[in-house]
């Protein structure tokens, strides 16, 4: 048994007694690392130099018996598109394969005063922009149930290493489903907040009106820990909101009794695998059984999601990533004799193809001509998207459905096909483009491979939908299954 | 609408990005593909419907006119590909 | 070749630096010379992750700059991104504000050949400014200084009412004035905190229709907006003449050669590709916010030049031209403190004030006189205490030094000699060494008693009052 599977609350048991030191917790991960990481590649970059120094300084503030952070000495990774200054930060792009940073995000803050220890930074798709990790510009990831196939993406690496016990917990980032469908194909707890609850700054921007930070862990009690750790108003982002954080922790009372869940048809129509809605069935029976009521409800313009998704997401990525000019960082190309050369060059040779693919895209919808039949369509679409989810809330507390239509698929499958890997994610998007919070929890397993449940709640009720995903977990024991690596 | 070589060579330039005849090829049927199926929003009546920039509702977001520390040049220059005199430096602007 | 066939059209759009202390979406320093990119962070340098937060001081100086130009305050207001790629702008796009900016729909009134005209001015938005390239290596690199990016500037935007290079150096002094009394920036044109860009067209008298316009750019100084204008005027016109048409281009105005020359080719042809920048969140601005900025609204130069013209009775064009510049109606002002005569504290500063900045190419600020010094002075010369000769090499010296007045008559023996004794043994002595003009002023000659006074004054070093040596000349020479 690993010392990973341990609950958070357990591991700082065992630390107070002196059972375990936080030495032990890194060398946990670095030996899982060793064992597993040149199958599973979920970093980029490990720092275990700067791991093992942190750790020590940790393990003699321990001695100290002076006081410790939330999530004190816990070893956790970091997707690579959330700066750490001195480490290098990626994208999983060539274009910022050198990249250097001289500030940490907030988040990292955050995680440092709660005394965590940095043990690497974690593979994606290149900007964040893939379902399937297949667009690393290093490496796929592979997943740990099954290494043929996909972790989902595109915090894939933040999903695999949890599963593969080689980070006790990890952050990711999700603009249209990146937490929530890794965290299904993988079998974790992935949590993305309601939009403005956790800080941007430091994440390097996709779209910027959708992306989040958030969680990646084995269980809800620790999802709820990270979430404590990393929650609230930040001064330098001014899409933050101002909002008073609760204590999450006592939100997990495991009493969903009378819980109002409202479960969309379009969540379990076409398109969704029989095995994953049954699998999705199953699950509300077990939390009707713990005392909630659940109705079909519609959310009708789910259909739009994807297009207005794809539209907006990549408008704002086109601008968001000009900056990526060879100017001031990143890998200038060789043969940059003009300025021209320079800015061309350097772009074409630094982005992936899925990169350049949403540029262009987002290029063209926000160009002269096409603005008010794309950007501005989009936008009004995502007011009735929105909407949709304003008036379910009145009646429920939460919606729930499968976090994603299928278990992970095979490597090599998609990657030709953009629109169809687009369609992946047409749980999540809705979703996001609402920026209300949803977690996905494992609940059960498809063919052997993973199944998520997305648990959908109010903007800024993160307590209710941890409540009901913890009740949930309480109550089976698929989050308890580990992969056979 | 459909997008044609000629619009994703454009695209390309306005993007400052280098397209071989071969990725323009495969890129504008990638972006055809994802154009015809955003169409789908057409069907949609969106008449009077606010756009939506951001999803909370916050407004006069402002910080005082503080000054605080700016980098050390170090840390400027730290990640440039070229500099000269501590600034950046880059193929002429102008030809 | 005859521009009076056509008539010009030219509407401005005019940058002013919003003299904050820090950027308008980071902290960094604003101050002007730093050594390069020191004034520089992530945020301003553009760095993956950044966000930027407004500087409220920097949308209060441009409310403020919008009202002085009477513009109607936006209720919500906006900020859009401008999509370019240019070494000088970190992030590869402008923040700036598309369609719903700080001000619109302004005006001011400006004066040229006595007439007033009032020129619209359309809009008044807020935005960040890029950062600075040099160029090296015989023109083969630049070297780009970001300490300038993030600086907030405003861009004001005048409707195409501007019908000549003389009213549009006007406008951009009048403009300068308001930001001036406004106290929103330094408006210095040398240190580009205001810049000015230019499109003018030409049309025959009568046509509704504008002609094409060529939009101008690189005019450094207010002379050099009046002449790039005029150039461009000639030029326009000769094409016209000649059954030329003209091109819709940029044109740079080129100092030293007094041309302008077409930047076409020089840069690629542009698709700004606004949209809403998602990272910052609308201004609403209420009605309470509104009057508290507008309180702080100093009265501006058309008002003190009426109260100039009313109060102290000022001709017309002086009351202009000292109000055109702030610190000079100051000084203007602060004189009145020391002495009641404004028409001589205004003659001093339209000639021997102005004459020297003017001559030594100096501003204000650069010189050490006082209101204080001045009106002192008149004081003095009001008393009889020192003659209006002698106050110039007072005033020249309160130029250089700032003493007040008294102290330099003392420390220099300036004071004036009023006793008839002394003025008439100089005088007596005077007549006996000139006899030759002596004689010539009793044949009839009056202009040899000029040349007498001036001996005399010689004599005394310039300290006689003149008017006693006048009238004791005549007693001597008639007695």
């Amino acid at each position: 048994m690993s010392l990973f599977d341990l609950k958070l609350s357990e591991i700082h048991n065992k630390l107070h007694d002196k059972e375990l030191s936080v030495s032990d917790l890194v060398d946990q991960a670095f030996t899982s690392i060793g064992e597993r990481e040149d199958r599973v590649k979920a970093f980029i970059t490990l720092d275990e130099e700067g791991a093992r120094s942190a750790a020590k300084a940790l393990d003699s503030k321990l001695a100290s018996g002076e006081s410790r952070g939330l999530l004190f000495g816990l070893p956790a990774g970091i997707k690579d598109n959330i700066v750490t200054e001195g480490l290098r930060t990626t994208c999983a792009s060539q274009f910022l394969s050198n990249f250097n940073p001289v500030y940490d995000a907030t988040v990292v803050g955050k995680l440092r005063q709660a005394d965590i220890v940095t043990i690497g930074k974690l593979n994606m798709d290149e900007f964040a922009m893939g379902g399937s990790n297949e667009n690393s510009s290093f490496y796929p990831v592979r997943n740990p149930w099954d290494l043929e196939r996909v972790p989902g993406g595109s915090s894939g690496g933040s999903a695999a290493a949890v599963a593969a016990g080689e980070a006790y917990f990890t952050l990711g980032s999700d603009t249209g489903g990146s937490i929530r469908q890794p965290a299904s194909y993988c079998g974790v707890v992935g949590l993305k907040p309601t939009y403005g609850l956790v800080s941007r700054f430091g994440l390097v921007a996709f779209a910027s009106s959708l992306d989040q930070i958030g969680p990646i862990t084995k269980n809800v009690e620790d999802s709820a820990y990270v979430l404590q750790a990393i929650a609230g108003y930040d001064p330098m982002d001014s899409t933050s909101a101002k909002v008073d954080v609760p204590d999450y922790l006592s939100a997990l009372t495991g009493d969903i009794s009378g819980l109002r869940i409202a479960v969309p048809k379009e969540y379990l129509g076409e398109g969704v695998d029989a095995e994953v809605k049954e699998t999705v069935m199953n699950a509300l029976k077990v939390l009707e059984s713990l005392g909630a009521v659940w109705e079909e409800v519609s959310l009708p313009h789910t259909e739009y999601a994807v297009a207005t998704y794809y539209l907006l997401a990549s408008s704002e990525a086109s601008s968001n990533l000009a900056r990526f000019d060879g100017v001031r960082y990143g890998v200038r190309a060789d043969n940059s004799g003009s300025l021209i050369d320079l800015y061309h060059e350097s772009r074409s040779q630094g982005f992936g193809d899925e990169v350049k693919r949403r540029i262009m895209l987002g290029t063209y919808a926000l160009s002269s001509g096409y603005y008010d039949a794309y950007y501005l369509k989009a936008q009004k679409a995502r007011t009735l998207i929105k909407q949709d989810f304003d008036k379910v809330f009145e009646q429920y507390d939460v919606v729930i459905g499968p976090t994603a239509p299928t278990t992970a698929f095979k490597l090599d499958t998609q990657v030709d096909d953009p629109l169809t890997m687009y369609l992946n994610d047409i749980l999540t998007i809705p979703v996001s483009l609402a920026g209300v919070p949803a977690v996905s929890v494992p609940c059960g397993f498809a063919d052997g491979l993973p199944v998520g449940m997305q648990i959908i709640g109010k903007a800024f009720d993160e307590s209710t939908v941890l409540r009901v995903a913890h009740a949930f977990e309480q109550n089976t024991d698929h989050h308890k299954r580990r992969p056979e690596l | 609408m459909s997008i044609t070589v000629k619009d994703v060579q454009h695209v390309a330039k306005l993007a400052r990005l280098n397209l071989t005849p071969e990725e323009e090829e495969m890129f504008t049927g990638q972006l055809n593909a994802i154009l015809q199926y955003a169409e789908k929003l057409n069907e949609l009546d969106t008449d009077g419907v606010e756009p939506t920039t951001h999803v909370l509702h916050l407004s006069n977001v402002m910080r005082e006119d503080e000054v605080r520390e700016s980098l050390p040049i170090e840390k400027v220059l730290l990640n440039a590909p070229d500099e000269e005199d501590d600034q950046f430096k880059v193929p002429a602007v102008l030809e | 070749m005859s521009t009076s066939k056509y008539e010009t059209v030219i509407g401005l759009e005019v940058h002013v630096e919003l003299h904050t202390n820090s950027k308008i979406f980071c902290g960094c320093s604003t101050a002007f010379g730093a050594p390069p990119n020191t004034h520089t962070c992530p945020i301003c340098l553009g760095h993956p992750g950044v966000l930027p937060v407004l500087n409220r001081q920097a949308v209060e100086y441009a409310m403020k700059a919008a009202m002085a130009l009477n513009c109607t305050i936006s209720d919500v207001s906006k900020f859009d991104r401008k999509n370019y790629f240019y070494p000088d702008s970190p992030k590869a796009y402008q923040i700036s504000q598309y369609d719903q900016p700080i001000g619109l729909n302004g005006w001011i009134d400006i004066e040229v050949d006595g007439k007033t005209k009032r020129i619209g001015i359309t809009r008044l938005h807020l935005e960040e400014d890029a950062g600075k390239l040099t160029h090296v290596d015989g023109g083969y690199a630049s070297l780009v200084d970001f300490n300038r990016v993030g600086t907030p500037l405003v861009e004001i935007v005048s409707e195409p009412e501007i019908s000549s290079p003389e009213e549009a150096k006007a406008y951009l002094e009048k403009l300068r004035a308001i930001m001036q009394y406004c106290e929103v920036s330094d408006v210095k044109m040398e240190e580009g905190s205001l810049r000015c860009d230019a499109n003018i067209s030409l049309r025959p008298w009568g046509q509704k229709e504008f002609g094409t316009k060529a939009e101008l750019k690189n005019m450094n100084s207010f002379r050099g907006v009046q002449r790039g204008l005029e150039y461009e005027q000639f030029r326009q016109a000769e094409v016209l003449d000649e059954g030329g048409v003209i091109v819709q281009e940029t044109r740079r105005w080129d100092e030293a050669q007094g041309k302008t020359f077409s930047m076409r080719g020089k840069e690629q042809a542009h698709d700004y590709r606004y949209f809403p920048d998602p990272d910052l969140v609308s201004v609403h601005i209420s009605e309470e916010w509104k009057e508290a900025v507008r309180a702080t609204i100093p009265e501006l130069p058309d008002a003190r030049k009426a109260r100039y013209t009313s109060e102290y009775g000022l001709p017309d064009y002086d009351a202009a031209v000292i109000t055109a510049s702030k610190p000079l109606a100051d000084f203007f002002e602060d004189s009145l403190n020391y002495t009641k005569d404004a028409k001589s504290v205004s003659n001093w500063i339209m000639g021997d004030l102005l004459g020297y900045l003017n001559a030594n190419n100096l501003e204000l600020s650069q010189v050490k006189i006082t209101g204080q010094g001045l009106g002192e002075m008149i004081g003095l010369i009001e008393k009889g205490t020192i003659s209006s000769k002698i106050a110039k090499t007072v005033f020249k010296e309160m130029l250089e030094s700032g003493k007040l007045p008294a102290q330099i008559v003392e420390e220099k023996g300036l004071v004036q000699i009023s006793d008839e004794g002394a003025i008439k043994s100089i005088v007596e002595q005077v007549v006996a060494n000139n006899p030759q003009s002596v004689e010539d002023y009793k044949a009839g000659k009056q202009k040899a008693i000029g040349f007498l006074v001036g001996q005399v004054m010689k004599e005394s070093k310039g300290k006689a009052n003149p008017a006693l040596v006048n009238k004791l000349l005549v007693e001597v020479l008639n007695g």
